[in-house]
């Protein structure tokens, strides 16, 4: 198995890890040559939650091909960190998704390479509904 | 003795819409010629040009457009800066000119969209025989739909569904409302890629491009070019009487870039900058948003329009919702916003969106709107923001 991003950490259990300034606790994902707030050149791992809130979506209607459509993007806060994922697991209208929403992180393949390698993708899932 | 203002002598933008008949340097060819002959002037009073075409790649548009209508040798700059592009062009030629290294300057934006579908791509960079991580995320497939959104229809709606999440009372119907407003006032323009009124049910039953904004609240492709001659005072001071009562001065001129925040970088904070930039226009140019006549602002979703009410200050903070319900945006509201029907109808050929703001607000400052013409106008802003970020504000003053 093999994580979408670098981000997505598959052990012990599926969590999200940014890279954390280690002077001002601003938080990136990926790599950063230094902070864009503070411009530090040292980072740490920070695991983030799981759980958060979605703070804005949207229900996109056209994609590239192999991609589902319609599907929600949307900004979701773990804990004072925003991350950019889909909401999966309910139906794609604005009946089912709203701002405020409570969210759990949720993994699912995404295909296989040609030696058997599963990519692994993640997105969130309402809480409770 | 010189103010060391800059004003805009000339200024023209082409009919926005399809053009098959013409290439894209001759596009912008026909918008320069436009703005020379308007300012009186030729190519060979102009000392700087700075031009933007961003869908052009390296070809270097400006000296593209030197070879259709005059090579003088005179220092050309390039520009790329996203929807902001235009109004990077316009920014250059004034530093250029405020520097003391040119009297007079040509700024073009032009572009050709038509029938440009949905802008994406860059999976060639990824092997799907063995998974391998790429870039600094280290993915291993493009994550646009994946792995939330990369398009900008996705992301301008979420900017305004953020900006409902912190001060509610949004919904589809009020974004297609405002949709429906910009949609009415392009009927006056005739440069407009569309100028249809469009009924609210149309508005809300056309396709969803990304919810909330269905296609006609979203920003038009098409082709257009829009230019501007600008001068010093000092340099003003010298030109015919004629050529001095139709200049509009540039009070302010702002570009800023997008300051870290907390989560910038995962949703595009297009608030922050614009709301700097209008800051520091309105110091510059010593007016506050109530002096104000009209504004064009970048409404390239229905959803952006929402925001930068509030952004611009043209209400209080978290009031952007009661500012369009008082129906001061409107044309004969207190406050017209996008009178030209903005991005959403007007259409935005993106290198030329920063100038043609410009030149919509040029044009009422003159007088010379015709029918769209709002009354009296003697101040008024125009911005763009590029994503990534770049934000442009203009304060152009009707000249005393
Ligand atoms: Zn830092």
């Amino acid at each position: 198995m093999i994580p979408v991003v670098s981000a997505l950490a598959l052990e012990p259990e599926p969590h999200l890890v940014a890279n954390e300034c280690t002077a001002c606790g601003a938080r990136f994902f990926g790599r950063r040559a230094a902070c864009a707030g503070c411009f530090n050149e040292a980072f740490t791992q920070a695991t983030l939650p799981t759980e958060g809130e979605v703070v804005a979506f949207t229900i996109v209607a056209f994609a590239m091909p192999g991609v589902p459509t319609p599907y929600v993007a949307a900004t979701v806060d773990l804990g004072g960190t925003k991350v950019q994922a889909n909401i999966v697991g309910v139906e794609p209208t604005p009946d089912h998704v709203h701002l405020g929403q409570q969210v759990r992180l949720t993994t699912f393949g995404l295909g296989q390479d040609t030696h058997g390698t599963e990519a692994i993708g993640f997105g969130f899932t309402p809480i409770g509904d | 003795m010189s103010s060391g203002d800059v004003w805009i002598l000339g200024i023209t933008m082409t009919k926005f819409g399809k053009r098959p008949d013409v290439e894209t340097d001759e596009l912008a060819a026909e918008a320069a010629l436009g703005a020379l002959k308007d300012a009186g002037v030729t190519m060979k009073d102009i000392g700087v040009l700075a031009a933007g075409n961003l869908m052009g790649g390296a070809l270097g548009i400006g000296q593209q457009v030197q070879k259709q209508i005059g090579q003088t040798g005179i220092p050309v700059f390039n520009v790329a800066n996203a929807c902001a592009t235009g109004a990077t062009a316009l920014r250059t030629v004034i530093m250029a000119i405020k520097a003391g290294e040119a009297d007079m300057g040509l700024a073009v934006g032009v572009e050709k969209l038509s029938g440009a579908g949905l802008l994406g791509g860059g999976a060639s960079r990824y092997d799907k025989d063995t998974w391998t991580p790429r870039g600094t995320d280290g993915a291993i497939m493009p994550l646009d739909g994946r792995v939330g959104t990369a398009g900008m229809p996705g992301t301008f709606a979420q900017v305004g569904m953020e900006y409902g999440h912190k001060y509610g009372g949004v919904s589809f119907e009020l974004f297609a409302r405002i949709s429906e407003k910009n949609h009415a006032h392009s009927v006056l323009n005739p440069l407009a890629a569309y100028n249809k009124a469009m009924p609210l049910e149309q508005i809300m039953g056309d396709i969803m491009i990304a919810y909330p904004n269905t296609r006609p609240m979203c920003s038009a492709n098409c082709d257009g070019a829009a230019a501007a001659v600008l001068v010093s005072d000092a340099k003003l001071k010298t030109l015919d009487p004629d050529q001095r009562r139709r200049a509009v001065k540039i009070s302010a001129s702002v570009l800023t870039s997008d300051p870290y925040e907390e989560g910038c970088q995962v949703l595009p904070n297009v608030n922050t900058l614009t709301r700097r930039a209008a800051q520091q226009a309105y110091e510059q140019a010593g007016v506050s948003p109530t002096d104000l006549d009209l504004v064009e602002l970048h409404d390239c979703f229905a959803t952006a329009e929402l925001v930068h009410y509030d952004n611009l200050m043209l209400c209080p903070e978290g009031g952007a919702v009661d500012f369009f319900e008082s129906g001061k945006p409107f044309r004969d509201g207190a406050l017209p916003v996008n009178v030209s029907g903005g991005l959403q109808s007007k259409g935005h050929p993106i290198a030329a969106t920063g100038i043609a703001n410009v030149w919509e607000i040029a044009h009422h400052l003159r007088g010379e709107a015709g029918d769209r013409q709002i009354e009296g106008a003697k101040l008024g802003l125009a911005h763009v923001i590029g994503l990534g970020s770049a934000c442009g504000v203009h304060i152009l003053e009707k000249a005393s």
